[in-house]
């Protein structure tokens, strides 16, 4: 009964399902097949295809895994020191009011070297957005131990496991920023189901709008597997991120608009 | 014409204030002027000097180990500064709070009571301005005219009032200021 | 016409932006260089011509703002003395990679460490011989008056946005605390957004669909790649050398000695140059305006017609390596110097031309 498609019918534009976004450069990322890096990547592009932005948004890459981010997104970029991205934002930011700006920071690099960028940029209400990826570990550099790694957690600098007696405790920055006046929209998301995709597309959407429209700054946290750095396959990274991940570091929205009076 | 000064007192005294008048004042008469503080933790309270040089020529070395003219505002000041006048040079010091008074031989002394002056007269406010009214007597390197244009540049509009205040002060010093030892 | 002002160098360099059309400064307070924020702060340069003024939350940040702004094409200006200089150097080096312009001002403190507040021309090495890591120079300048302080900002401005590179003006804290005489130049206006894509077609002013997207960063993780940016740059820098050198020679047509200093040492030194002239002694000054590129040329020429030349710093020896270099030991080259925070005066100057060189 059912008729198979040719491939032109396949390509016609109505039975389209699918497609690169036109904002990712076509070239294969450079990120480990399971990691969350490229979904999220894609996300930032499609809000930016939606918005029509492309020539009103410049973003600043870490230093990371993420460094490379300017090689797949097609957008005007800037790499920062380790750190220091949010410093570079600050200025993008207030010297063109007009831009969509947004950094893309990992744990290491937001909540270690550059916690004193965060907490200020944070704090004088900076008009950007601030997409933190968390998978607990050093990805880049092969898997040492990030501030957010989870108690008892092992990496190549913890390899019996995160003593919080002798290596301190894991920083939970989100909860953190949140308290502080400047922030105007704090959320907690994940990229490892759809639906989850879904709903920090419309978290990342609700941060771009807000920083735009002069807000303060809005402050996206996507927890994600790092299954190189944690040694597991994609499939069990996830599972193992859902287990001990999420328990320590809650999904869902931190901080909303005192005006908007929308929780999800 | 090079006139290179010297002026040290307490923090607070207006030492720094006087230097800025009088190099403004010789910006306005187009002279070439330095003024360069000591500055740091020598705040209120603490010792303050400074070097104004006032030249029609470029001016080279803002900064000095011997002066044509010492102003000398307390006895921590006198000991520091009064060896480093030039040899017929001039020193100008208040008697007030001096336990020692100069004892150079080879060069002019000139005293005026300022802070009594002030004190007698309700303006301790420009003590300072007298002190400086005593030097310009003796070494009138600007003009009241052009003294007047430096006042008006160095104090924030909010204190224009003052002007008329500050220049019956230099005034007295200039009335008041005595000489102690005169070379022939 | 012309705007005669008596202003401190903190305050001259500070005003000095603000016409020259900057659009941002970012600083962090420190003796002896904290006038340059308070005088921005009190000037509101926002309202003035649009400047963005921000009092960052240390060095590191401020420089990296300017990094920010730099890679979107905008004048930015940064200062700070000796210890914030120092937490700068990663953004320096940052810049230099991603060839950034940008001009950062150093009133200079003794060192090492903490030191003191009072002058210094100790970070001479840091500032010439790079500071940062990698292979980069950036072109310093050194005022050595209220005046220079002044223009040395529009002309930092115009070579780091020709060579697309950091810019320092290496000052002291003479310069900086001291008040002289400034003639102002006029408001010049900062640049629109278009004037900015025609000056600056490589930085981040948003990908329009009329060209490819513009990234600003230092990394190639490809060693070929990286080798042709270095020598990229190292062309870019023999350019600088061939044509931005800058110095001021003065008595040195009849001279048999020669006394080089730079900065406010130059001052104390045109002094000693008087004194011993009145003695019969004829001896010149030369004074290095840019210490990178370094006038190699003059001394190199001089060092055929005088009998020696004495180097006077506020430091144990740092511009004497370039001197030494230059003159190719072909006279004698000797250092006089003082340190932490004390300055060397006239008579020291002149003291130690006769023994070190004169009599040496």
């Amino acid at each position: 009964m059912s008729e198979t498609l040719t491939r032109d019918q396949i390509i016609k534009p109505e039975n389209l399902v699918y497609r690169r976004t036109p904002l990712m450069v076509d070239r294969p990322l450079s990120y480990c097949p399971g990691c969350g890096h490229g979904t999220v990547h894609r996300l930032i592009m499609e809000i930016i295809e939606e918005l029509d932005a492309q020539a009103r948004t410049v973003g600043v890459a870490p230093v990371g895994c993420s460094v490379l981010a300017y090689e797949f997104l097609d957008i005007d970029m800037q790499q920062a020191a380790h750190g220091r991205a949010p410093a570079l934002a600050t200025a993008i930011s207030r010297m063109n009011p007009d831009k969509y700006v947004f950094t893309y920071q990992g744990d290491g690099d937001l909540a270690a070297i550059g916690t004193a960028e965060t907490i200020h940029a944070c704090n004088r209400a900076e008009n950007f957005v601030i997409v933190f990826i968390n998978n607990g570990i050093y990805g880049m550099t092969g898997g040492q131990m990030a501030p957010t790694t989870l108690p008892g957690m092992k990496a190549s600098t913890c390899p019996y496991g995160r003593d919080t007696a002798i290596m301190g405790n894991p920083l939970k920055i989100t909860e953190l920023v949140a308290q502080l006046p400047g922030t105007y929209f704090v959320t907690r998301q994940s990229v490892h189901t759809p639906a989850n995709v879904r709903k920090t597309k419309k978290a990342l959407r609700k941060a771009f709008d807000y920083s735009f429209a002069k807000k303060g700054l809005c402050f996206v946290e996507v927890v994600s597997n790092c299954n190189s750095g944690w040694k597991m396959t994609p499939v069990q990274a996830n599972q193992w991120m859902v287990d001990n991940m999420f328990p320590f570091y809650p999904l869902g929205d931190i901080k909303v608009p005192q005006d908007a009076g929308e929780k999800e | 014409m090079t006139e290179e000064i010297i002026i040290a007192g307490f923090g607070g005294q207006g030492v720094l204030s006087m230097g800025k008048i009088l190099a403004y004042s010789g910006v306005m008469q187009n002279k070439e002027v330095s003024w360069m503080p000591s500055y740091g933790p020598e705040m209120r309270g603490g010792t303050a000097n400074v070097t104004v040089i006032i030249s029609d020529e470029r001016i080279s070395s803002p900064i000095l180990n011997s002066y044509d003219t010492a102003i000398i505002l307390n006895q921590q000041s006198m000991d520091k500064f009064e060896k480093t006048v030039k040899p017929g040079g001039l020193l100008i010091y208040d008697g007030n709070g001096i336990t020692r008074h100069p004892e150079r031989k080879d060069i002019n002394i000139y005293r005026v009571d300022a802070a009594d002056e002030a004190a007698k007269l309700g303006i301790l406010k420009v003590f300072n301005m007298i002190v400086l009214g005593a030097f310009l007597k003796l070494k009138p390197v600007v003009s009241s005219e052009f003294m007047r244009k430096g006042l008006e540049k160095s104090l924030p509009k909010r204190h224009h009032g003052l002007i008329p205040e500050n220049e019956k002060a230099v005034n007295v010093g200039k009335e008041i200021v005595q000489p102690i030892q005169v070379l022939k | 016409m012309k705007e005669l002002r008596l202003m401190k160098g903190n305050e001259a360099v500070a005003e000095a932006a603000i016409r020259a059309g900057a659009d941002a400064y970012f600083g962090y307070p420190i003796t002896p260089q904290s006038e340059v924020l308070e005088y921005l702060m009190a000037e509101k340069p926002y309202e003035r011509t649009g400047m963005v003024v921000l009092q960052a939350e240390s060095e590191v940040a401020a420089i990296n703002m300017c990094y920010g702004g730099a890679s979107c094409g905008k004048k930015v200006m940064t200062s700070s003395s000796s210890p914030g200089i120092s937490l700068k150097m990663e953004g320096i080096s940052y810049m230099a990679g991603a060839e950034l312009p940008c001009l950062i001002v150093n009133v200079v403190r003794g060192g090492p460490g903490l030191g003191t507040i009072q002058p210094s021309q100790g970070d001479y090495f840091q500032a010439t011989k790079g500071g940062g890591h990698g292979d980069y120079r950036m072109i310093v300048f050194t005022p050595a008056s209220v005046q220079e302080m002044c223009d040395f900002v529009p002309l930092g401005f115009d070579l780091a946005f020709k060579y697309r590179n950091p810019v320092m003006i290496l000052s002291d804290g003479v310069i900086g605390q001291m008040m002289e005489k400034v003639e102002l130049f006029e408001q010049q206006p900062r640049m629109t957004h278009e004037e900015t894509i025609k000056a600056a077609p490589w930085a981040t002013t948003g990908r329009t669909k009329d060209r490819e997207r513009n990234i600003i960063t230092s990394l190639d993780l490809d060693p070929s790649k990286q080798e042709k940016h270095v020598m990229k740059l190292n062309d870019k820098y023999n350019e600088i050398e061939a044509n931005e050198v800058r110095y001021e020679a003065l008595q040195c047509e009849d001279a048999d000695y020669v006394i080089t200093a730079f900065g406010s040492s130059a001052r104390i030194c045109q002094k000693a140059i008087d004194i011993a002239r009145a003695e019969g002694i004829k001896v010149g000054l030369v004074r290095p305006i840019t210490v990178w590129p370094f006038p190699k040329a003059v001394f190199k020429e001089l060092s055929k017609k005088v009998k020696g030349i004495l180097v006077v710093e506020m430091n144990l020896g740092q511009m004497i390596e370039d001197v030494k270099l230059a003159v190719d030991c072909k006279i004698p080259v000797e250092h006089y110097g003082r340190t932490g925070g004390i300055l060397p005066s006239p008579d020291e100057v002149v003291e130690n031309l006769k023994k070190k060189i004169i009599g040496g």
